[in-house]
């Protein structure tokens, strides 16, 4: 089967989620990887060894624009025959995945989890994360959305061949005037590990500890909605049902009480850590690992302790 | 400005999520629906600051049977002008998306605004699929709209950032949390909703391109293993050796 895997390169790197999804997409067939911009052509050679055989490039579009981008990947999707259809499910995948669909009529998996089973349904996440669907396409194409950090992925040994790819993709609705780059270095869709807080740290002065804790782990930042309605914490680090559903390897919450709506967002998580002073609160019941305990001294002593095993490794 | 606002129900955020038949329906029994969060909170309440200030008016677009009248109502008292619902079960998302698409087309509408995603089916595919079907710019997860003329200028989450982008209008936007504040309906304007136009159209011929076959729930969380708060060498050292997470 013919594979086609649109993967976002325009900050001129490859990111691990779309790895991640060349990675799906060479377990279902022969896989083909389209993108666009100026990434170096070594960089996408690399991708043979996630399973890619070939990756298209357009170099003349430069643009994260949804429709020129659709029709890119259709035109990519006509020129080997795809059968299926795979994205990362990060912000420009999520948009670009549901033109696709729309343009080509084939059906669209959201949010999987899984590789397709053998009845060829997929597992995908519903509900925010309280339950799992299994979604069957009654097309012949299909399109599949998968949630970054879902299947994990090896390397092997490979190259793939790169070509120029070019197609008449229209222009752009969107005009991009300006860009604002997030701060911090771990982006939290796509981060392994996780510190998160929440209304038990009593101010946004002391996200220090949180910080701290997440900069030795390597670790990106989150938080619960109070936190952000209250404007503690900006709104892109909410994680819950009306926020980010986020699958890292390592949730840490500090004085989150673990409201169900927070939960949907993070039991996905492969671990969870709860720290809180409340030995009643119900996050305890979704954790892994629980200390009942004072952030305040929680973290900065779990900061220290982490020091000391990575200047052991 | 003529807007047009997509209203999803969803289960109330409080709601035990069960299944019956063998897991292949939601059990409804004692859910509350409510109208999706972020089609509230953020498209129409938007949708709606913007009528304020620059006039025009609000309709609400659902695709739902008689059952979803009550969530179409509350859209209504919290200020949306009409409402129009297209008499028909949800399929699935490009069933969905089709409909609001082929209503839209007839309708002459500066902008489809709609929230990012719905907490049931968190497929975030109708706005993307309706600006595909309409042929209309996609502006997708804006957090910030502002409208000058015929122009918008939107602020909109991108991976690493915000993207502060222009598009002329007619187009189509998913809105996300940072949109505006919550509103809650009060007695008038609940009175009022009663009253106002709710016009229902027959659905326009379309299949579903996909179904959901069963539904599981997560395994229970094993007991949690707790560590004293005096040991914290011992926690570093699970998590190191026993999950093998750091």
């Amino acid at each position: 089967m013919s594979v086609l895997v649109y993967i976002d390169t325009l900050n001129g790197s490859i990111a691990k989620n779309a790895m991640e999804a060349v990675y799906y997409g060479s377990k279902i067939g022969s896989t083909t990887v389209v993108t666009n911009g100026t990434i170096d052509e070594g960089a996408l050679a690399e991708l043979g060894k996630y399973g890619a055989q070939k990756v298209l490039i357009h170099r003349g579009l430069s643009s994260n624009d949804s429709s020129q981008l659709t029709n890119l990947v259709v035109a990519a999707a006509e020129a080997v025959s795809a059968e299926t259809i795979v994205f990362s499910l990060d912000l420009t995948g999520r948009s670009v995945a549901s033109r696709v669909s729309a343009k080509l009529k084939a059906g669209l998996v959201v949010g999987a989890i899984d590789l397709p089973a053998a009845d060829g349904t997929v597992k995908v996440n519903v509900f925010s994360g309280k339950a799992y669907g299994n979604v069957k396409v009654n097309t012949a194409k299909k399109v599949i959305a998968i949630t970054p950090n879902s299947i994990g992925i090896e390397a092997a040994d490979g190259s793939a061949s790169v070509e120029e790819f070019s197609a008449d993709c229209g222009t752009a609705g969107i005009r991009v005037k300006e860009v604002q780059k997030q701060e911090g270095d771990v982006l939290l869709p796509e981060a392994e590990l996780v510190v998160s807080a929440g209304r038990g740290l009593k101010g946004p002065e002391n996200w220090g500890i949180v910080e701290d804790l997440a900069k030795v782990l390597g670790a990106a930042t989150a938080c619960s909605r109070p936190v952000s309605d209250i404007g503690w914490r900006p709104h892109h680090e909410h994680v819950g049902q009306t926020g980010l559903a986020i699958r890292p390897n390592l949730y840490i919450a500090a004085g989150i009480s673990g409201a169900i709506q927070h939960l949907a967002g993070v039991n996905g998580s492969k671990v969870i850590v709860v720290i809180n002073t409340d030995p009643e609160a119900p996050f305890f019941k979704a954790a892994d690992y629980g200390i009942v305990g004072d952030a305040f001294e929680v973290l900065p002593k779990l900061t220290e302790e982490i020091q000391k095993l990575k200047a052991q490794n | 400005m003529k807007l047009l606002v997509c209203i999803s129900k969803s289960p109330d955020t409080t709601s035990k999520i069960e299944f019956t038949d063998n897991n292949t329906k939601f059990n409804e029994g004692g859910v509350q629906y409510i109208v999706n969060p972020y089609d509230e909170w953020y498209a129409l309440v938007r949708a709606l600051e913007l009528k304020e200030t620059l006039g025009g008016s609000v309709t609400t677009i659902t695709v739902g049977t008689a059952a979803d009248e009550p969530v179409i109502r509350k859209a209504l008292a919290i200020g949306a002008d009409n409402a129009v619902r297209i008499d028909s079960e949800a399929k699935d998302a490009y069933y969905t998306a089709y409909q609001i698409a082929e209503y839209a087309k007839s309708g002459d509408f500066d902008m489809v605004l709609c929230g990012k995603e719905t907490i049931n089916y968190n497929g975030s595919q109708v706005g993307g699929m309706v600006a595909e079907l309409m042929g209309l710019p996609f502006v997708s997860l804006a957090t910030k709209l502002e409208v000058d003329g015929a122009t918008a200028t939107v602020h909109k989450e991108m991976s690493g950032g915000v993207e502060v982008v222009e598009v002329n209008t007619p187009f189509v936007l998913s809105a996300a949390k940072g949109m505006a504040e919550q509103r809650i309906p009060n007695m008038r304007g609940i009175m009022a909703a009663r009253t106002k136009p709710l016009e229902v159209v027959a659905p326009a011929d379309c299949d579903a391109l996909v179904s959901f076959e069963s539904y599981a729930l997560p395994d229970a969380k094993t007991d949690c293993k707790y560590v004293d708060a005096g040991n914290i060498a011992e926690l570093v050292d699970l998590l190191h050796n026993e999950a093998k997470v750091i």
